[in-house]
């Protein structure tokens, strides 16, 4: 009996209070999502007696976990709905949930042509064509492929990163690996400047977040085990392990246990972002003396945007600390509303409308704002912001190094 | 909140951990200040009480805050809500009436501005009233209210609009919820085809009363309606989430993040270090070694919905702090079986000196207030004087800390 009715969640701490419902993002726009609330803790009561009352609308949930942060009871809504998701769904990924969530795949394949993927990507035609075949809503714009991937990059450099008195490894994610490389540049500048040379994992795979959410569970699980497997061994020669990326950050550290049934107990702790580790350098452990840095003094007016998953996992402090370092900003610190891109979700055609109209709030903040950039810790926010508004979006990182005076 | 605003005020740098988000997104549309003493005598005059209170019953919070700093305190609470936006009515010298979502007649301190109340119980000036529901909404009762208003002598008028005729609303069962039916009136075409549907059907309304599903982000949209459609337009208390609660918690945040505060939102205290009597740094979950250390901290846990406050089979603990408890050792004694009576288990709370300093192992905590529904001492829904116990007792820590200047 108990092998049947026990529920591997805490969907039974949920005290159907309905604030996660005032959070939900989709819930706002879409009425075919059933809600965190009755989609996770109520549906998953019945789920446990019968899988069928499985509701297949809950494809909606875009996994924010914005619902997570806003309950009072600690109920992990988010992995509630994903897990059911994986369960039970009857859908199976079709070819474009395929290309959207092998990003490595992907990545390899473009890569080597890069200029040429990139032009095409861009042209009308391509967009028509994925969208009427693959069901990629055309209004999308692609972020463009580097031709030389960030790993390769760091071969080149490995052995004067070698050099510096510390070591640490960085987790770089596949979009500066494939996509933007500069960010994982100014990573490592600005670690050279804090005495600490960067060196990457033995073996670093996607760390599974597309994988997870477009149903491709056993792939997710298999880099999940490549990737722990390489974090364990970087942490048993005392390396901190770090990234610039929240998601890839959340995905490593909480939907490895949750979601994927990973026990990375031994390790977690040891994963943070970046602008947490400089905090704890420059605050915590005073091992760094921040007056020794020198800074361009150029005024800026810029407007942080907090990620959602970021804020599930509580760090947009740090972001904001490092960033109030510069002399001379003027920070504003957006709204927390969510921009609406979900990862993949906001590329799929059924979902772009909606995603747009999530993010239509943020949108107008940032207009209205007369702000010089905006500046997010997520990849995904940064495509969103930049397609759907007039201003760039530039990571704290990239905004930090470009502030410092390195020559 | 309240407490982190003030603090924020004096330039004290100042940190939120909260764990999820806030009671305010239950609120009634009112905060009660004193309703009643103890002993069951109503109270008109809060002020007044006090003496009263005191003889019944010592121990209470508002006998430590004492009289004169009791006004002050409800004079500052007062300013700091209208500071922050948040438009309410009342004052702490005359309890006026509001109604509940069963069309109970309340006493209460300060009422939401845009809410239905009156000076005196049940004294309504219309005669003619439209009372409003849409269809599907299942978390309003106006049946409930018009009854109320018809025994009154009122004549009123029953309006049921289906707001998927303003708008392309689909039907599921979350999302006829006030929140969602908030976010509908804020869009401008949605708000424009529904004010002219309520035209046609209010007729001669001297008032016009809607659930309280208005004004999540526009806080003036009742005055527009009003003003449109040319009668008094108010707000009926729904069950939650409270439209008008989630506006306030919203402005409040915001008020308190304009004057620079930090706020932390999902976060849970997992470890708090006390040395020579003092706090010296607490751990959270997100930040895990990273303690947050301060010159002074003020719990605001909350009691037993919030897990402020933990119930073992013959304790009442802190799990935060694990600081001395307040309680009848006698676990018969928490509760009456009567769910309506009295019940013990809502008078405990954490132990405080008289300056509301906490006491752990009997020793007075020289920089941890503590404040709202975490103190013992006094019965929120018997006295009705959550709210008041919950702001008065927050601003009281914030101007110690700012008159402490350890």
């Amino acid at each position: 009996m108990e092998s049947i009715n026990k529920s591997d969640n805490n969907f039974e701490q949920c005290l159907k209070c309905t604030i996660c419902t005032v959070y939900c993002p989709v819930l706002a726009v879409n009425p075919q999502f059933p809600g965190p609330k009755h989609g996770g803790p109520d549906q998953e009561r019945l789920r446990l007696k019968m899988p069928s009352f499985y509701e297949e609308a809950n494809k909606y949930c875009m996994n924010c976990k914005r619902c997570e942060v806003a309950c009072p009871s600690n109920v992990r809504i988010g992995d509630i709905i994903q897990k059911a998701k994986l369960k039970y769904s009857r859908h199976r990924p079709s070819v474009r949930d395929f290309f959207l969530s092998h990003t490595d795949l992907v990545g390899t394949l473009s890569s080597p042509f890069a200029p040429l993927v990139n032009k095409a990507l861009g042209w009308n035609v391509t967009k028509q064509i994925l969208d009427g075949v693959l069901k990629v809503d055309r209004h999308r714009t692609f972020p463009k492929y580097s031709h030389e991937k960030f790993a390769t990059w760091m071969k080149k450099h490995a052995d004067e990163q070698k050099q510096y008195p510390h070591q640490l490894c960085y987790f770089h994610g596949c979009y500066v690996n494939y996509n933007f490389p500069d960010l994982g540049k100014d990573l490592v500048r600005i670690m050279n400047a804090f005495d600490y040379g960067v060196e990457l994992l033995e073996e670093e795979k996607c760390c599974g977040v597309a994988l997870i959410s477009n149903g491709f569970v056993g792939q997710a699980r298999k880099q999940a085990e490549t990737n722990l497997k390489s974090i364990r061994k970087a942490v048993s020669q005392e390396k901190p392990i770090i990234l610039t990326s929240s998601t890839c950050a959340m995905t490593l550290r909480d939907e490895y246990p949750h979601v994927l049934n990973l026990d990375n107990k031994d390790v977690r702790d040891h994963i943070e972002i970046a602008t947490r580790f400089i905090y704890r350098m420059i605050h915590e452990t005073k091992a760094f003396d921040v007056s020794k840095l020198t800074f361009s003094n150029r005024p800026l007016k810029i407007a942080y945007h907090t990620p959602c998953h970021l804020e599930k996992l509580g760090w947009e402090y740090y972001s904001l600390e490092l960033l109030r370092l510069i002399p001379n900003i003027n920070l504003t610190v957006l709204k927390p509303n969510c921009c609406g891109i979900g990862g993949t979700y906001g590329f799929k055609k059924e979902n772009y409308e909606n995603a747009q109209k999530i993010g239509a709030p943020l949108f107008k903040e940032i207009e209205e704002g007369d702000f010089d950039f905006i500046v997010s810790d997520c990849e995904t926010c940064k495509w969103q912001i930049e397609m759907s508004t007039s201003k760039k979006c530039i990571h704290p990182l990239s905004v930090f190094a470009q502030a410092l005076d390195l020559a | 909140m309240a407490c982190g605003i003030r603090l924020q005020e004096a330039g004290k740098k100042c940190v939120i951990i909260s764990s999820g988000q806030s009671a305010l997104h239950f609120s009634s549309g009112s905060f009660d200040l004193l309703n009643t003493l103890p002993d069951g005598t109503k109270v008109a005059n809060p002020i007044e009480a006090l003496k009263e209170l005191k003889a019944q019953n010592p121990k209470h919070p508002y006998t430590k805050i004492g009289e004169e700093k009791f006004a002050h305190l409800a004079q500052e609470a007062q300013r700091l809500l209208s500071d922050a936006k948040i438009r309410m009515v009342g004052s702490y010298h005359a309890n006026h009436y509001r109604l509940t979502p069963f069309a109970i007649t309340k006493p209460t301190w300060l009422t939401m501005a845009d809410y239905v109340y009156a000076e005196q119980p049940d004294t309504f000036a219309w005669k003619n009233i439209s009372v409003v529901n849409f269809t599907a909404y299942l978390d309003f009762h106006p049946n409930f209210f018009a009854d109320k208003f018809r025994r009154m002598g009122m004549s009123v008028r029953d309006i049921e609009i289906d707001l998927a005729t303003i708008a392309n609303n689909k039907n599921n069962l979350s999302e006829m919820r006030s929140t969602n039916i908030a976010r509908l009136f804020e869009n401008e075409k949605a708000f424009a085809n529904f004010v002219d549907l309520l035209k046609s059907k209010i007729e001669k309304s001297d008032a016009v009363l809607l659930p309280a599903c208005l004004g999540l982000e526009h806080t003036d949209i009742v005055e527009t309606l009003s003003n449109i459609l040319g009668v008094t337009v108010k707000l009926l208390p729904t069950f939650p989430p409270s439209v008008s609660g989630i506006c306030a918690q919203h402005l409040l945040k915001q008020r308190f993040m304009n004057l620079g505060g930090t706020y932390m939102l999902g976060d849970t205290v997992n470890k708090v270090e006390f040395e020579d009597n003092r706090v010296t740094k607490i751990y959270t979950v997100n930040h895990n070694d990273i303690p947050l250390r301060g010159e002074q901290y003020v719990l605001c846990s909350g009691s037993f919905f919030s897990q402020g406050l933990l119930a073992l089979p013959n304790d009442i603990i802190d799990p935060i702090c694990g600081l001395d408890i307040d309680y009848i050792s006698d676990r018969k004694q928490w509760f009456a079986d009567n769910t309506f009576d009295k019940q013990n288990y809502g008078s405990f709370g954490i132990k405080t000196d008289e300056h509301f300093l906490a006491i752990k192992d009997q020793k007075t905590i020289d920089n941890l207030h503590v404040c709202g529904a975490s103190l013992g001492g006094f019965n929120a829904l018997k006295e009705g004087c959550g709210g008041g116990v919950s702001l008065l007792t927050a601003l009281y820590a914030a101007e110690e800390i700012l008159g402490n200047k350890k």
